[in-house]
């Protein structure tokens, strides 16, 4: 069997505005990784995949709180853990972090080195400055990254080759998870395919052992990814194989969002995109019932009655709609054919 | 190049050129572009950020004069020298811009901006009623209801209202070109889709020629009939949709199609630098 | 705009800012309405009378009732009153260094201590290490020691005029009391008079508010040409910006007051009018607002709802004003209270010079400021010339200062603490 190395079970987190409200941004999210696999996370903005991010690192910074919930890591259990002991321990050593623009993370008034040394100093504070040096030449030319950037300062690097070193620094530790919100979003498509090469190399080289990995961007997933997760207003709504999800989605909104990908190919002319009325609830005071039965063509009034709970279907597909999965089946071909 | 019949073009670009500064420091933005668009085509132009793309667009617009070159608008030297020429022109061509946010002014109405359009086709005399009207037709064009939006000021919309609301003083205005620059980059995909369509059956009602600005080689080939590609301020290659996109010739194109993620082919990133 | 309005009396910083500034602008417009004496009216011969009720003798003495109080302290209060506990120390030094013996000198016991001095003190007698002043201080105490443990009264005598002789007319006995609700003619200084005997507190209350005009009109004229060159450099560009930008390049190379200095002295004394001065003001400190508006200007002009603006056809005005403007607004406002600020600190400034608005119309913050610097009130001690006027003009900048910076809390969300 397997390692799972991510482990997070019952996840909620929420944000607590200025006029004292909640807002669960994260709610009752679970989700495994096993070792060697990497998860996709998509969804629109607005639906908690960033805040998710954050919230698997165990380090809440305010308007952002815990509520309740288990993250385990490699068998720690992070959230029962002292916050400064998550800091100093956890951070960076286990699981690492990569937010969006992550590349206006560098400090301009420093070398590139001295920001590795920086950051290797905040969990090592002895490791000498010649060791740092050799891990970080031995580390960049690993994953193609010219160890001549360690003497500059960041200006002085292209947008991409500043995210790629983020990045690069962000796993010197050799964490065992990593997180990456949006890495390539900011680049051009030419650094896009670098970064996203680099994440690869992290996993076929073994230097991180799972990895998160969320964007809005499902093309992306599809080369990168194992499994994905498709998220709606705070909550998971599917699970399965990248494959599965994508040329087979069984949640509507899944279906929906499969059916606006646009890519260069042979035959999207004749596609016609679909087109979903309507935006996400406001999370300040979620719909009872399906919460994204407001928009979907299949609602029925008892999809608004109760909460829906996330349905396992077996070999790791669930979905979260109380319609089973061979009537939406059975919608979907219909529509195709009338297309 | 293909041979396109007079009275069929409705935009023309002969040795388009921009450059900022002076001496040493120079860029040049545009370089040397010669196009020719044909009425009720849609087209797109391709490009990465520092392509050129947003400089040439503010050029088609009358927004920024040329260095070098010549426009001709319905097959004639394109006149912008007074502010009262250039009011003409832009009866015959508008745009919409990638965030629809900043495209209000924040301190007013969001009815300001439809009835600038009414005053703009020469309807600032007409009653109260009918600039009502007009406004009703222009937002149910958009599935909006103008009486919920009435009154209300842009920060009170939601991104996709805004854009949609973009599209209506389109409609109102029905110019024979439209600019889009980057329209979907800021919505949500599920809703793109929409604005998509939108635009499209504008065209078909008025007869508009769009424009489509863009980094994303995949909505231009989704939507377009003619692709152009541009690099460092030249277009490198351009031609029909299905020909620029599933037989490119030039390198550039090449590389930029191999970069993008596709789902029915396998993605080479051995090709990394 | 309510909502604007609210956020903006929520701010701390600019309640308490707007609460003094307010304080201050409406003491100097009801002032006057109680007050109706000019305030440049000499009202003491004698220069920098100490701020306190005064108390018209001649009246105290005839036309008003007498009254009889025995109050058991007052002798003894009349006496302290003249040689305080200081003064009982220096005797008792004199007297020692005079040789007389120290267990023979009792400080406390008044009658004593003044009986040794009247038989040992001489006004000419030097000891050693004895200043000039210490003996003129000397000499002012013993004659105030005159007649101190007397308990008789005082004669009122009439002159006949014929043969020039004193007749008694009648004795004001020490425990002669009038009620000063009585008497016709007090006067509560409460700040004494300056070096020309002008009432200080009226002076100050005028100056007040002439200088707040001269900072309103300097701030107003200043800010509407700072915004106009801002604004039209910043949004025309071009050769009409390098116009602009080197005309305030020179105005901000040449130190604003060295400029102002200049004018000031050139227009000479006769035009200098508290109007002209302040105009003067404002013209030669517009350059930091304008550069400020011609920055925030530029970075609004390739904005996109300034070029949907330009295509729906708008001329240039009409985006200035609806397009720019009310986008820079309230940077304008905290620019305008800042100028206005920075005008009256300018005008005292000046006026400290002597460069500032003619001495004879009206009074002025830095005027007084002047006067009381030329007749040196701050090194005979005088502090009521002065320190008033200094407590004003730091108020008024504060206030203001503070107001800027609520407003700025409000307006930048960012640099909200």
């Amino acid at each position: 069997m397997t390692n799972i190395v991510l482990d997070v079970d019952e996840l909620t987190t929420k944000y607590i505005t200025r006029f004292r409200e909640d807002i669960y941004a994260v709610d009752h999210v679970s989700l495994q990784v096993e070792e060697g696999r990497a998860v996709g996370i998509a969804g629109e903005s607005g639906c908690g995949k960033s805040t998710l991010a954050l919230s698997l690192m165990g380090y809440y910074f305010p308007p952002l709180h815990y509520s309740s919930g288990e993250i385990v890591i490699d068998g720690q259990n992070i959230t029962e853990m002292h916050p400064e002991h998550v800091r100093k321990t956890i951070l960076g050593n286990e699981i690492a972090y990569i937010p969006q623009a992550a590349m206006n993370a560098l400090n301009p008034t420093m070398k590139v080195i001295n920001f590795i040394e920086d950051v290797i100093h905040a969990h090592h504070p002895r490791m000498p400055k010649k060791e740092i040096y050799e891990l970080a030449v031995e580390r960049f030319q690993l994953l193609g990254l010219p160890p001549e950037v360690l003497q500059k300062y960041s200006v002085e690097l292209s947008g991409g080759m500043k995210q790629r070193t983020v990045i690069a620094t962000s796993v010197i530790l050799s964490p065992k998870v990593l997180i990456a919100d949006e890495p390539s979003s900011a680049l051009d498509v030419t650094s896009q395919k670098m970064v996203i090469k680099m994440l690869k190399d992290l996993m076929d080289k073994g230097i991180v052992k799972a990895m998160i990995f969320i964007t809005h961007e499902l093309p992306l997933l599809y080369h990168v990814v194992d499994d994905i997760m498709v998220m709606y207003a705070g909550q998971i709504v599917e699970k399965g194989t990248v494959d599965e999800v994508i040329f087979d989605p069984i949640h509507p909104y899944s279906r929906a969002l499969m059916g606006s990908i646009i890519v260069p190919e042979e035959g999207l002319r004749d596609v016609k995109l679909t087109a979903v009325p309507g935006t996400p609830p406001n999370l300040k005071n979620p719909p009872s019932g399906c919460r994204f039965a407001a928009r979907c063509k299949y609602a029925m009034p008892a999809c608004r009655a109760t909460s829906v709970e996330l349905e396992d279907i077996g070999g790791g597909r669930s979905y979260r709609c109380i319609i089973p999965e061979d009537e939406l089946r059975k919608a979907y071909e219909r529509e195709d054919k009338e297309r | 190049m293909n041979v396109k019949t007079k009275s069929d073009e409705i935009l023309r670009g002969v040795g388009l050129t921009k450059v900022f500064g002076m001496g040493a420091g120079k860029t040049v933005a545009v370089d040397h572009v010669d196009f020719s668009f044909k009425k009720g085509e849609v087209i797109s132009i391709v490009g990465e950020s520092g392509s050129g793309k947003t400089t040439l667009a503010k050029m088609l617009l009358a927004l920024t004069t040329p260095t070098e070159g010549e426009i001709y608008f319905e097959g004639e030297l394109r006149n912008v020298a007074s502010h009262g020429k250039r009011k003409e022109y832009w009866k015959n061509i508008q745009a919409i811009f990638q965030d629809p946010f900043s495209s209000y002014n924040i301190f007013r109405k969001i009815d300001s901006v439809l009835l600038d359009c009414i005053k703009m086709r020469g309807g600032r005399n007409f009653s109260k009623e009918k600039k009502e009207d007009l406004m009703r037709e222009a937002c149910s064009f958009v599935n909006l209801k103008y009486d919920e939006l009435t009154n209300k000021y842009p920060f009170e919309l939601s991104g996709g209202q805004q854009q949609r609301l973009m599209i209506a003083r389109i409609f109102l205005l029905k110019p024979k070109i439209l600019l889009a620059d980057e329209p979907t980059s800021m919505i949500d995909a599920c809703s793109r889709a929409t604005i998509l369509d939108m635009l499209m059956d504008l065209r078909n009602e008025v007869g508009m020629t769009p424009i489509f600005i863009t980094h994303d080689i995949g909505l231009a080939y989704y939507v377009s009939d003619t692709v152009y590609i541009m690099e460092r301020g030249r277009f490198v290659e351009y031609g029909t949709a299905d020909d620029v996109i599933l037989n490119p010739q030039e390198p550039y194109t090449r590389r930029l199609l191999s970069d993008v993620p596709k789902l029915h082919e396998p993605w080479d990133l051995s090709t990394v630098g | 705009m309510k909502h604007l309005l609210r956020q903006i009396f929520r701010s701390g910083k600019f309640v308490v800012g707007f609460v003094i500034f307010m304080a201050i602008v409406l003491t100097t417009l009801i002032y006057p309405i109680f007050v109706t004496d000019p305030p440049l009216e000499i009202i003491s011969r004698g220069t920098f009378l100490p701020p306190g009720v005064y108390v018209n003798v001649y009246d105290s003495i005839g036309g008003v009732e007498h009254y009889n109080l025995v109050l058991d302290d007052a002798a003894s209060r009349r006496i302290a009153n003249q040689l305080s506990d200081d003064d009982r120390l220096a005797m008792q030094e004199w007297l020692i260094g005079n040789e007389v013996p120290e267990s023979e000198i009792d400080i406390t016991d008044t009658a004593a201590l003044l009986e040794l001095w009247t038989n040992n003190f001489d006004p000419t007698v030097r000891l050693p290490g004895m200043t000039n002043a210490d003996r003129n201080y000397y000499i002012r105490l013993n004659s105030r020691l005159d007649g101190l443990l007397d308990t008789e009264g005082v004669v009122i005598a009439e002159m006949n005029e014929e043969s020039g002789q004193l007749t008694e007319d009648y004795v004001i006995e020490q425990n002669i009391y009038v009620n000063v609700g009585e008497l016709p003619n007090i006067r509560w200084l409460p700040l004494g008079t300056d070096n020309f005997g002008r009432d200080v507190l009226n002076e100050l209350v005028t100056a007040t508010r002439v200088s707040l005009n001269i900072g309103l009109v300097a701030g107003v004229v200043a800010t509407i040409i700072g915004l106009a060159l801002g604004m039209i450099s910043g949004y025309i560009g071009g050769v009409v910006d390098d116009l602009i930008v080197f005309i305030t390049n020179l105005f901000t190379v040449i130190p604003g007051f060295v400029l102002l200095i200049l004018i000031s002295f050139s227009i000479g004394q006769e035009q200098r009018g508290a109007f002209t001065i302040a105009v003067v003001i404002g013209l030669t400190s517009w350059v930091w607002t304008a550069r400020a508006v011609r920055a925030q200007v530029i970075s609004l002009r390739n904005r996109d709802h300034v070029n949907l603006s330009k295509l729906s056809g708008h001329s240039t005005i009409h985006i200035l004003a609806t397009d720019i403007f009310p986008y820079i607004a309230s940077y304008v406002v905290m620019a305008l209270i800042l100028q206005i600020s920075s005008g009256i600190l300018a005008e005292a400034g000046l006026s400290i010079l002597g460069l500032g608005p003619r001495t004879t119309d009206v009074p002025t913050l830095g005027l007084m400021m002047n006067w009381s610097m030329i007749y040196q009130a701050h090194i005979s001690g005088y502090w009521w010339a002065y320190f008033p006027v200094i407590l004003v003009i730091a108020l008024i900048s504060f206030s203001m200062n503070l107001m800027n910076t609520g407003l700025d809390q409000v307006f930048n969300p960012a640099l909200r603490d």
